[in-house]
């Protein structure tokens, strides 16, 4: 059994710097499928990609396509590239990012097999555990495919460290465009606090924030503590911030060390992005929200006083 | 142009679902179903293009039971123009509903075709992309803003550190993410014209489409449930359990 992961990579400005957190997460559950492992890494100038996946503890070998065609991974024209590669493989694996959900299915579709989303669990090389309902039911599903195409939770596998390995690195794949579709450009929102889905403490606001300006409360906290800021859907809708700072079904799924829910009632797709967290502290003046159902710590207090002064307790 | 809109039937978003004693599946006698809120944007999307005279005519087609009548109807009251259902009792999965929507692409030739991006029962996220893998066409996944000029449609999506803006050929697939649109309300004169609407219905056999599947659900469970924890009483108490109970700050 050989199993390819698809890379997901950080790109700052127009240079692609590293593997993606959630790619380390991803070579963690082949490991728990077993067999030879290869990354994939496709792009347009990613040889520093390469190099760092090289690194990964457990992968032994790394494909690169670097082509102008690849650049920003547009589906049209990488899900080819995968589909050429994989008839050599039993899996192929992907983080379930926003880049891993556009392309895979496109993957699978023309393998002409369904696709398994978001695994959390291997039970054994073709049975894998996942949710649905938002996480109120729990799928045991199993694949007769003879390429199995699975996108990984990132919270449901322990990453693998980042070095260890020194794999070799082989050029493959003709370009593959497919004419269709071209990128036109991005807004990515800037910060210099950890990444959403890979933060060990996280500060999520909710309705309760009541404008944008007032998570410069959270913020500040955030800050105090090295924390990731998030937001409920009902924030994100309100207009209070970024989409990309959804936590939630539909948003990013995170399971920090510490969630500090402030002002979330706790939706039931809120929850299904946050409940893994190791511990869960809300902030809330109602009583009755559902998130204290779910909160190890809950703490009854209007929001605008209780944050600055967890602030200036810590 | 013409555009194609695919709805699914699911369990109401508002229902807490519980799963059956026998580990059979999720239990949905007698509980409230409605149309996929993603699939609500992606009508209500189609009909303000149709709106702005962008589009001329809109199809909307839903892969399920034969209840699912009401959410084309539902479709058709929000503004579509003609409603098709491919009646199957089986549960399909997504590369199963994928193809008979390519078949239905090849009957009605839409110059675009809207999808929600997910449905909130199975969580599958799938359809649009297996949909555009299988007619060749590029996607918009995700998209929080759609706009149409000439023979291209501009899709904006929503993805991890922002947002991302493609230009794809038509025909295209657009999958829609929450912030595209707020979906309106149908009326009451509109209902009772949806009623005398087109809605035809036809079977997968007919479309000449085998849905085989190579996933097969064993068993379904209740997730591990998380009790609550204690209330403290002030900041101060909570610091402190942050710091020597949990030991996570």
């Amino acid at each position: 059994m050989t199993i390819l992961v698809i890379a997901d990579y950080i790109t700052v400005g127009q240079t692609n710097t590293a593997v993606a957190p959630s790619t380390l997460n991803t070579v963690a559950a082949a490991a728990k499928i077993g067999g030879d492992i290869h990354v994939l890494v496709a792009g347009d100038g990613v040889a520093d990609v390469a190099a760092a996946a090289a690194k990964i503890t457990g992968v032994s070998k790394v494909l690169v396509a670097d082509n102008a065609a690849y650049a920003h991974q547009l589906p049209e024209n990488v899900a080819p590239l995968i589909v050429e590669l994989a008839s050599g493989y039993s899996h192929v694996l992907s983080a379930a990012t926003a880049n891993g959900k556009n392309i895979m299915p496109r993957v699978a579709a023309k393998l002409d097999v369904d696709q398994i989303s978001e695994i959390v669990s291997v039970e054994s090389a073709d049975t894998f555990k996942r949710p649905i309902y938002a996480g109120n039911a729990i799928a045991t599903v199993q694949s007769s495919a003879p390429v199995k195409v699975i996108t990984v939770r990132a919270t449901g596998f322990d990453a693998v460290a980042a070095e260890g390995s020194s794999a070799a690195i082989e050029a493959v794949g003709a370009a593959h465009d497919a004419g269709v579709s071209s990128f036109v450009g991005e807004e990515l929102a800037k910060s210099d606090r950890p990444e959403l889905t890979a933060a060990k403490i996280v500060v999520s606001g909710g309705r309760g924030m009541q404008n944008g300006d007032n998570f410069s409360h959270l913020y500040s906290l955030a800050d105090k503590l090295g924390a990731a800021v998030g937001a409920s859907r009902a924030a994100v809708d309100a207009g209070f911030v970024p989409n990309d700072m959804q936590v939630g079904q539909t948003g990013k799924i995170v399971a920090p060390q510490l969630y500090i829910a402030v002002g979330i009632s706790g939706a039931i797709q809120h929850l299904a992005g946050m409940k893994d967290s190791k511990v869960i502290v809300a902030i809330n003046k109602d009583e009755e929200a559902p998130i204290f159902q779910v909160a190890d710590y809950g703490l009854v207090a209007d929001l605008f006083e209780a944050v600055p002064e967890l602030e200036k307790q810590l | 142009m013409k555009i194609l809109v695919a709805v699914k039937r699911v369990v109401d978003y508002n229902v807490k679902v519980r799963v059956k004693a026998d580990n059979s599946g999720v239990d949905l006698a007698n509980v409230k179903m409605s149309m996929n809120p993603f699939c609500e944007i992606a009508v209500e999307e189609a009909v303000r293009l149709k709106e702005k005279g962008v589009a001329t005519e809109i199809v909307v087609v839903s892969i399920g039971p034969s209840t699912a009548q009401e959410q084309l109807r539902t479709a058709l009251a929000l503004g579509a123009d003609r409603a098709v259902l491919v009646e199957s009792g089986e549960e399909l999965t997504s590369l199963g509903v994928a193809k008979l929507l390519k078949a239905v692409v090849d009957r009605e030739q839409p110059q675009l075709v809207i999808l929600g991006k997910q449905a909130i029962d199975s969580d599958n996220n799938q359809t649009g992309q297996m949909l555009a893998a299988l007619t060749g066409y590029g996607q918009g996944t995700f998209a929080s803003r759609v706009e149409v000029s000439g023979d291209k449609v501009n899709v904006t999506r929503e993805i991890d550190d922002g947002l991302q803006t493609v230009a794809l050929n038509l025909p295209a697939i657009v999958t829609t993410d929450l912030r595209l649109n707020e979906p309106r309300y149908a009326s009451l004169p509109n209902i009772m014209k949806a009623k005398k609407k087109q809605l035809e219905t036809l079977i997968p056999d007919a479309l000449g489409v085998s849905v085989v599947s190579t996933n097969k659900t064993l068993k379904v469970e209740a997730p591990a449930v998380r009790s609550a924890g204690i209330k403290v009483k002030s900041v101060a108490e909570l610091v402190e359990k942050l710091k020597n109970e949990a030991k996570v700050i």
